[in-house]
């Protein structure tokens, strides 16, 4: 490749990481947040998350979702877990997932991004969930 | 945490200043939970939140009890651990009662504990890796009522979220300590 044609590649390389992706090792941090309700690979007061990038919300089987959140139509990428997680409550009024969010892009961009590794991660989530 | 105001909503970012400012809570502050006439005052639609916010705490509550009793049965805590994880424990079912307690006042239903929980017993080995699963819980505990503390349509609810949220700060800090880790990393909780 000629040198303008890599660097051109790389910096749009480097847009898309920074628009969609964060840094998933802060993110881990971030995901402490989260500990009370929710665990990778088994639901608690929250379900879980292995699987989650591509999955209707409310679609984990056996777990008791608000009508709400079931009701909502949403299917959870960046983009609409960048939305709830901003503000679930506002997003998805009458869920039960009562907590007022991470309101920081930069936060939410890294948590995003740790949600995605994880899910990938077949020491975390497995082959399949 | 940068600023206050990073919270979207101005008026929960006040509310969150002033649940800041009034930490220090006696046990019957919190008492005064149970005053149904300030309970009542408030429109049917924000009992219905509040309840809702309630429950799910009372969730957490009930599974924390059941981790510290797993915990407590492993065989891997020794003394001087088995007696914090069983006085947390004790704390834990503090909050459970006042939470379920406060739900029936308001008209709601409170929730029940699982029969089953999925907890990762594969993993814990060690006392310390039991400890370590008791701080996480704790840290999140923390984080959980944080992020309910500016969505209560009551604030006397609110003073008592960050009420129970002091105390399982307390708790993250001594599991720590216990781990050998900085009982105190930082100066806010998020
Ligand atoms: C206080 C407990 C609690 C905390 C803290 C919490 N959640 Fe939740 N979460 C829930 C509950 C309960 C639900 C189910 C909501 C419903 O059915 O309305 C949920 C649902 C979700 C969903 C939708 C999942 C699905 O299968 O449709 C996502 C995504 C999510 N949470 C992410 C997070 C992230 C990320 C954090 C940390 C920043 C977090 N939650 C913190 C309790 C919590």
């Amino acid at each position: 490749m000629a040198p303008a044609a890599l660097v051109a590649a790389l910096v749009l390389a480097a847009g898309a990481a920074t628009a969609a992706q964060g840094d998933a090792a802060r993110g881990e941090q971030i995901y402490a947040r989260c500990a009370a309700c929710h665990a990778l690979a088994y639901d608690r007061v929250g379900p879980r998350h292995c699987g989650l990038i591509g999955r209707r919300a409310g679609a984990v089987a056996g777990f008791p979702y608000s009508p709400a959140m079931k009701a909502s139509g949403i299917v959870w990428n960046v983009g609409t877990l960048d939305r709830f997680l901003a503000a679930p409550l506002r997003v998805v009024p009458g869920t039960t997932m009562t907590y007022a969010g991470v309101p920081e892009a930069r936060e939410r961009a890294d948590l995003i991004a740790y949600l995605v590794r994880a899910g990938r991660s077949p020491a975390e989530c497995g082959s399949g969930q | 945490m940068s600023s206050f105001l990073a919270i979207a909503d101005p008026q929960a970012a006040r509310r969150l200043f002033l649940a800041r400012s009034g930490l220090a809570l006696s046990g019957a502050a919190v008492a005064l939970l149970a005053g149904r006439d300030a309970l009542a005052a408030k429109s049917g639609a924000t009992r219905a939140d509040d309840v809702r916010i309630l429950n799910t705490a009372l969730g957490a509550e009930l599974e924390a009890i059941a981790a510290y009793q797993l915990g407590a049965e492993s065989g891997l805590l020794q003394k001087p651990a088995l007696g914090l994880a069983l006085q947390f424990q004790g704390h834990h079912k503090e909050h459970a009662d006042l939470l379920a307690k406060t739900v029936r006042q308001l008209g709601g239903k409170a929730v029940s504990a699982k029969s089953k929980y999925g907890f990762p017993v594969h993993t814990l080995k060690t006392q310390a890796d039991v400890l370590r699963f008791a701080a996480k819980l704790e840290q999140g505990a923390v984080s959980a009522y944080l992020g309910a503390v500016p969505l209560f349509g009551n604030r006397d609810l609110s003073k008592a979220a960050a009420s129970i949220l002091g105390d399982e700060a307390m708790h993250w800090a001594i599991l720590r300590n216990a781990l050998g880790e900085d009982p105190v990393p930082i100066a806010f909780v998020s």
